[in-house]
């Protein structure tokens, strides 16, 4: 027992509440509607700092300058979460308390839910004063009244669709405090609303659940394939790779695709206006097909997708050492670096017959204007196709045994050329041209120029069930936004008998007070019972 | 003349008949409290025993005891003018949209500049539709003024000249996508309008004395009208918003292979939609319904504003073609 201060002087003893109470009241706590609206604001606040500061999984070299530009505050943001803000421990805390308190909020709200639609509406008030009552006389008899404003509200056409239009109705006949009899209509309709909140909710959970699944069984990987080249389908192959945790790389299938050509075209002013990949897709056990993808259109292969995703040059080298012999032959990838696709790239050339290994690092200009080191490139076309070569010898440091990145060279033991006036040596090639290496090191030929495709390939089969759950959310919101909640109480009370008037009804209706349309149902339960034409369906005039 | 001349001339003159509308639609409102504060004096004399008061007159169609206001409609020449400028202002701007669209060659929301064009027409488009259903006078030099200041600006700042889409826009998707987004800103854009008269008029009303000195307040109607105004227009709103989200989340998965990347775009739209969300349960509980949820309702109205300018001018992202 504790003790409780009630007022000054009075104390009472009350059950503590014990480690059940308290989870009780947590729990309590967790699923009240006070605290998922402060969940949902603190989640909205814990995202923005997500697009103020660079973030590891959206940008890691951005990520990565910020922390070397701001050694103080850099590594404290980074170890509190704040450029993983979508991983982080606090995200994510808000976000599962969030469905911790949907759940705990919508379960109990379906069990009512379903108990409110196997039972009967609740009766009419027996009073309706409190709801503006309208009062009209009816020259039908109470039951015939009665059974058209049933016929009139409970809707028309199939049962499912009465259920989704109509109110749910109720009869009794009474006697009012009075002693007079009467037939008291009630009629809700909200069921329907009701259903789209609980739908838009569970389809909420269902869009996090399929979030998550797809986070495990997705693949992810990124390749460049130069033209005339063909990728095979298997992580090695992959420039970049990552797989959810219950995806197994036996799974990949292997598939080929051959990069027949790639088409980039551009409008007079050097802006892109289009991108194709036209290749050749070979699926295993099936004859080869001509696929194109382009940046809005990816091309689909068996439980995965192929998303064109960059593009750039990939001249070609041949490489002749020392002895004549030819050292390197082949294309080699050049990252474009700006708008006009001035490119920069790497030769390596390991298997030179005697002597150091060679090694070039070259920039290319599609469209160059200028001479010597002032040139640029002004358009990305190849117009006016350069490249300076910049060439070292030493050890690549291919032998390391560890990964190298094959855009990069590692100069840590290589010496760049160097001239007989010790300037660094440039060679400038066109294509077709041959040029001599400095120092009888042999000749490098630039054959021809391709462009290469980055394609991204993404495997998700969450992807469908994420779609019809995110359609669903969206039927359940419009429902619980725009399906009405109204009551429509009638009341029938035959009047005395003579001439005039047999029946005298009384209608009322209740709304929240967004819905201007409820005065309409009032008056189509009254046209009812008394006999006349249907009032007109159009909203009635605000009389504001 | 071409078609690019005449979006040129058709929006400055749709920004000059806003200017117009914007002004005599205040005076309209004042008029109208004028009217409106000698009818409660009039009512205050009937209350007080004067004359016999009709008792049928009290009561609303909602079954809701009606505000002193109820049926009082205020035909000033200045009304007259308001509607006429802002419904031309609406067909030439129409005009210049569409102009600018068969200028570009593509539909005419690729850019801020579009973008803001055609987003403050569907912001008057929504205030003359709801016109044409109940007299929502008050909204107008809200709306006028704010298309007013927002075409102002898209002509002086924003303008860009239009060039092809590049291959990431050229999708049906950009269709979709930025169509819902720049109706639902709009719809949110009067929501937020009403949001805002509401929360003047509830604070004057409560006795806040710097409001005192805004007698055209009276002219609106009370806060709990204004607030069911708000909340029909921010469900229009919330829901096609969340439309924009889906739609933009699918897009995304066709052009760059993910649906969701929390590029500063996706996050902002992803701060809005929440935000909105916490207003509509906000106005179900306890404590937050009326002011402190038209509150967080234009937070949202603040937060949709900074995903369109901050984020487009200021962060980095892959919808930074949606800049100048």
């Amino acid at each position: 027992m504790a003790r409780v201060k009630l007022d000054n002087y009075a104390y009472a003893d009350v059950p503590r509440l014990g480690l059940r109470g308290w989870l009780r009241w947590i729990w309590r706590q967790v699923t009240s509607m006070r605290v998922a609206l402060i969940l949902l604001l603190l989640l909205a606040l814990a995202a923005i700092p997500g697009s103020v500061l660079p973030q590891w999984p959206q940008d890691a070299s951005d990520t990565a300058a910020f922390l070397a530009e701001n050694p103080t505050w850099g590594p404290l943001l980074d170890r509190l979460g704040f450029l993983d803000v979508f991983g982080s421990a606090w995200f994510t805390a808000i976000y599962l308390l969030l469905f911790a308190s949907l759940i705990g909020c919508i379960l109990p709200r379906i069990a009512v839910y379903w108990r409110e639609l196997r039972a009967e509406v609740p009766a009419a008030p027996t009073r309706l004063d409190r709801y503006a009552p309208v009062t009209e006389d009816s020259p039908l008899n109470p039951a015939d009244a009665v059974a058209a404003v049933r016929t009139e509200i409970a809707g028309r056409g199939p049962a499912p669709w009465r259920w989704l239009t109509g109110h749910r109705v109720r009869v009794d006949e009474r006697t009012t405090r009075d002693g007079v009899a009467q037939i008291a209509v009630s009629a809700h309709r909200g069921h329907v609303r009701e259903l789209g909140n609980l739908i838009f909710h569970v389809s909420l959970v269902g869009i996090l659940l399929a979030v998550a699944a797809g986070s495990l069984l997705t693949y992810r990987g990124q390749a460049l394939i130069v033209e005339g080249d063909s990728f095979t389908n298997a992580v090695v192959a992959y420039d970049t790779y990552e797989a959810g945790s219950l995806f197994s790389e036996d799974d990949l299938d292997p598939w080929i695709l051959t990069l027949d050509e790639l088409d980039a075209q551009f409008d007079e002013t050097g802006r892109p206006t289009m991108f194709t990949a036209y290749a050749t897709l070979t699926e295993p056990g099936q004859e080869p097909r001509a696929v194109e993808a382009q940046v809005n259109r990816p091309i689909q292969v068996e439980g995965a997708k192929i998303y064109l995703q960059g593009n750039g040059y990939a001249p070609s080298f041949t490489v002749t050492d020392s002895s004549g012999n030819v050292a390197f032959q082949g294309a080699v990838p050049f990252i474009p670096q700006d708008d006009v696709y001035t490119s920069t790239g790497v030769i390596k050339v390991p298997d030179v017959t005697e002597g150091e290994q060679l090694g070039f690092s070259g920039t290319l200009l599609p469209s160059a204007l200028g001479e010597g080191a002032d040139a640029i490139s002004v358009f990305p076309s190849p117009e006016n196709p350069v490249i300076y070569l910049q060439m070292y010898t030493g050890d690549l440091g291919l032998d390391s045994g560890i990964p190298q990145n094959v855009y990069t060279l590692d100069e840590s033991q290589l010496s760049p050329v160097r001239d007989e006036d010790g300037e660094l040596a440039v060679i400038e090639l066109v294509p077709g041209e041959t040029a001599a290496l400095p120092d009888g090191l042999g000749t490098i030929t630039w054959d021809s120029l391709d462009r290469f495709a980055g394609f991204d390939l993404r495997r998700d089969p969450s992807l469908p069930w994420l779609l019809a759950f995110a359609i669903t959310t969206l039927l359940g919101l419009g429902l619980s936004l725009f399906a009405p909640r109204r009551r429509v109480w009638l009341t029938a009370v035959a009047a005395d008998a003579g001439a005039g008037p047999v029946t005298v009804v009384t209608a009322a209706v209740w709304s929240p007070p967004h819905d201007a349309g409820a005065a309409l149902t009032r008056e189509r339960a009254l046209a009812a019972a008394t006999g006349r034409p249907r009032p007109s369906s159009t909203s009635p005039e605000d009389d504001e | 003349m071409n078609a690019q001349e005449l979006s040129w001339l058709a929006l400055w003159g749709a920004t000059a008949l806003y200017a117009i509308a914007m002004v005599a639609s205040s005076m309209h409102l004042a008029r109208v409290a004028d009217a409106k504060v000698a009818r409660k004096r009039e009512r205050e004399l009937v209350a007080a025993g004067a004359v016999p008061a009709d008792p049928t007159a009290g009561v609303s169609m909602n079954g809701q005891p009606a505000t002193a206001s109820a049926g009082l409609v205020v035909r000033s020449k200045a009304r007259g003018i308001a509607r006429a400028t802002t419904l031309m202002g609406a067909v030439l701007q129409g005009v210049g949209v569409v102009a600018r669209g068969i200028e570009a060659g593509h539909v005419p929301w690729s850019t801020m500049y579009e973008y803001t064009i055609t987003g403050t027409w569907v912001a008057v488009v929504v205030l003359l539709i709801v016109q044409t259903r109940r007299d929502v006078a008050y909204l107008a030099p809200g709306v006028t003024g704010f298309a007013t200041i927002g075409l102002g600006l898209a002509m002086t700042v924003l303008y860009a000249q239009s060039t092809g889409l590049q291959p990431a826009l050229q999708s049906f998707w950009l269709v979709i996508h930025v169509s819902i987004a720049i109706i639902s800103t709009g719809i949110f854009t009067v929501g937020a309008t009403a949001t805002v008269l509401q929360l003047m008029r509830d604070y004057r009303d409560s006795g806040t004395a710097w409001l005192q000195r805004f007698r055209w307040l009276e002219a609106t109607p009370s806060p709990a009208r204004l607030e069911a105004l708000a909340f029909r227009l921010h469900a229009v709103g919330f829901v096609l918003w969340t439309f924009t989200v889906m739609a933009g989340a699918v897009w995304a998965e066709h052009a760059w292979g993910r649906y969701w990347g929390w590029d500063p775009k996706e996050v902002w739209s992803f701060v809005i939609w929440v935000i909105y969300a916490a207003y509509l349960h906000a106005r179900t509980t306890q404590g937050w319904a009326g002011r402190r949820s038209a509150v967080v309702a234009l937070i949202g109205f603040v937060a949709l504003i900074m995903n369109f300018t901050v984020v487009n001018l200021v962060f980095q992202g892959l919808h930074t073609y949606s800049g100048t």
